[in-house]
């Protein structure tokens, strides 16, 4: 058991237990919070895997930028109490056993895939750093680069025009 | 690392992502559990990248650029995302006003 494997696991357990207290927990506020702490873990697992520009934009478009609009929505439409009405308690074991079960069978389908016995590699590489991304990214997909500006701006008209007041 | 453990803790997310969008009732945390989904999504596709780049070292082809496209795909995700998020946030915002609650339980008639 290597100093990887460890790793691995502590972020693993990180990232698993953040996201089910993110999905249990009853202030949305503390929701926030734990999926900050999930987007972090897996932003570890990212540096793990020698993927540092994806690390970096995980943690400053995800943790930073996306999660602080939650935070102020939640904040400026008053939010942050436990005002969540009751659900019956049948609904949320369905809504358990059903992803259990959704998970029970990507796990099995996973029995007879082709991938057993490959292996990501680890800690080293160099195709996750910015130079060979950037230079994929403005040569061979420049041309879907330059449509995604044109998506935030739409994303940005619509946002305006949705969001102002009759 | 064998590339089955990622796929097994992609798995668990998303499947937690799931069962927070089948149980919860707040739109708000619908919409972070959807988030969820995307990044366990996103793990899955960098560890297939960096298998995709093992099996290129592994036929001796050193030209390094395999797996590449993968990571690239996350980042179009991540921009995908974050212009869903804001349109998303608006729409929750203007539902929020017209009937005072992000419930989504009263939505289901589809009018108000």
């Amino acid at each position: 058991m290597n100093i990887i494997q460890i790793l691995f696991g502590v972020l693993s357990a990180i990232a698993i237990f953040s996201a089910l207290m993110m999905v249990t927990s009853k202030n949305p506020v503390y929701s926030v919070l734990w999926l900050i702490a999930t987007f972090f873990a897996i932003s570890g697992h990212y540096i793990l895997l020698n993927a540092q520009f994806l690390a970096i934009v995980n943690i400053i478009v995800y943790a930073g930028a996306i999660m602080v609009l939650f935070l102020f929505v939640i904040m400026l439409m008053n939010l942050n109490k436990e005002s969540e009405p009751r659900k019956s308690r049948w609904l949320k074991i369905a809504g358990a056993i059903a992803g259990g079960c959704l998970l029970l069978v990507l796990v099995a389908a996973l029995k007879d895939s082709a991938v057993d016995g490959q292996v990501a590699t680890v800690n080293q590489g160099n195709i996750g750093l910015i130079k060979s991304l950037g230079k994929e990214l403005f040569t061979t997909y420049v041309v879907p680069f330059e449509i995604s500006s044109v998506l935030f701006l739409s994303a940005m008209v619509g946002a305006v025009v949705i969001g102002k007041k009759e | 690392m064998p590339i089955t453990y990622y796929i097994i803790l992609s798995f668990a997310l998303f499947s937690i992502g799931v069962v927070g969008v089948l149980t919860r009732r707040n739109a708000i945390i619908i919409f972070m559990c959807i988030e969820l989904m995307l990044n366990a999504v996103n793990l899955l596709l960098v560890a297939f990248s960096k298998m995709h780049m093992n099996a290129a070292f592994q036929a001796a082809n050193l030209s390094g650029t395999a797996g590449t496209d993968g990571q690239l795909f996350v980042f179009f995700i991540m921009v995908v995302a974050a212009a869903e998020v804001s349109v998303g946030l608006a729409i929750i915002v203007m539902m929020y006003r017209n009937i005072h609650s992000v419930d989504v339980n009263f939505l289901n008639r589809l009018k108000h």
